[in-house]
């Protein structure tokens, strides 16, 4: 039962580590996505359940929500500037003419 | 001619590898000075460390009997500290009022961009969320808005008996009306919630805060009689005026959240 904390520890750093080196914008969302619900997960063990409810209510929630309007946004007002990734629902974005991979 | 080009591309790739090199050194360097740091705190929840003075005992004893709320975070942050709240409160308000700045529409910015004034930006006639008319969010969100709602309004109103409170709470009921913003389109969403409406909610709650708040600190004590009764400790009423307190923050974060939403999506309510 001890060794779950060190565990997530390490899953923490993994996911955060991850964020950054993804490639493509969608994914990386989603990562942290996931990295709010293992904090909260966190917050359980650490004995702190209002931390807990707020964490996974407005970290691997809201804040992810509003990361995919962004993106979206981002999306329709430059679409010259595609990577050629699918936003799943965006209207209207050009398909990356010659899209360059990074 | 070619043959610079590729001493150029050369050069810059050369340069870019010791960019990245230079990068991970420095980041490294920072990270390793902060663990150090981090090592010399005192261990977690160690007898010596300011965590477990005689300040935290205090509060522990005393909070059910001070203040009649269950929950010690409650007790705290809206009895004790209650002005740190109020303080907390005008800074989500402040939050709101800087996304309003940023990316608000108003009427000045719609006039110009039909004028064309600003090339090639946001296209503000076109509908801003294809999956207004999906059949399968819409049956969910009928199933599921009265739920959220209903676990929210839960979660804020038994905030001094068991975990949650304001903050936790609003952040729930504003994702019940994110959700329904997402199926059914904004205009009827409006309906729900229009711009008087959500200007008095926001301005109303902070307001009464002050006010609930201001009379506490002229009351209870120096022989004054408190006018809120404790109740007894465990019972939904009870603890004073930290349920009514509770609503307030409530309101006040689920307002908060649900604008700056509504400002990333489409620029606030309609004119």
């Amino acid at each position: 039962m001890q060794l779950i904390m060190p565990v997530l520890l390490v899953v923490i750093f993994i996911l955060a580590a991850a964020v950054t080196v993804t490639k493509k914008l969608l994914p990386a969302v989603i990562i942290f996505m996931f990295y709010g619900l293992v904090m909260s997960a966190i917050w359980l063990l650490l004995e702190s359940p209002d931390l807990a409810i707020t964490e996974a209510s407005v970290g691997a929630g809201i804040s992810s929500i509003l990361f995919f309007v962004t993106l979206r946004r981002l999306k329709e007002i430059d679409p010259e500037k595609n990577d050629g990734q699918d936003v799943p629902g965006g209207s209207g974005g050009a398909s990356g003419k010659g899209g360059d991979s990074a | 001619m070619e043959q610079k080009n590729h001493e150029n591309k050369e050069r810059t790739v050369s340069g870019y590898i010791i960019y990245r090199l230079a990068c991970i050194v420095f980041v490294a360097l920072f990270v390793s000075v902060m663990l150090f740091m981090v090592s010399g705190l005192p261990e977690f929840a160690s007898q010596q460390g300011p965590v477990s003075s005689e300040v935290s005992y205090k509060y522990l004893k005393d909070t059910v009997t001070d203040t009649g709320a269950v929950n010690a975070v409650a007790g705290m942050i809206l009895d004790y500290r209650a002005f740190d709240t109020l303080g907390e409160t005008c800074v989500l308000y402040a939050a709101l009022i800087c996304v309003l700045l940023l990316l608000g529409h108003t009427r000045l910015k719609y006039s110009k961009a039909a004028a064309g004034y600003m090339p090639g930006r946001i296209d503000l006639s076109r509908e801003s969320n294809p999956l207004k008319d999906d059949d399968i969010l819409k049956v969910s969100m009928r199933v599921l808005f009265p739920v959220i709602v209903l676990y929210g309004i839960c979660v804020v109103m038994n905030g001094h008996i068991s975990p949650g409170g304001g903050f936790s709470g609003g952040a729930v009921l504003s994702g019940a009306f994110i959700l329904y913003a997402n199926a059914y389109g904004e205009e009827a969403a409006e309906k729900i919630i229009g711009r008087k409406l959500y200007t008095a909610l926001t301005a109303g709650a902070i307001g009464c805060y002050c006010l609930i708040k201001s009379a506490a600190f002229f009351m209870g004590a120096n022989g004054i009689e408190d006018p809120f009764p404790k109740g007894i400790p465990g019972t939904l009423i009870s603890g004073g005026v930290i349920p009514l307190l509770n609503i307030c923050i409530g309101i006040v974060v689920a307002c908060t959240v649900y604008g700056i939403f509504l400002l990333f999506m489409k620029g606030g309510f309609r004119e």
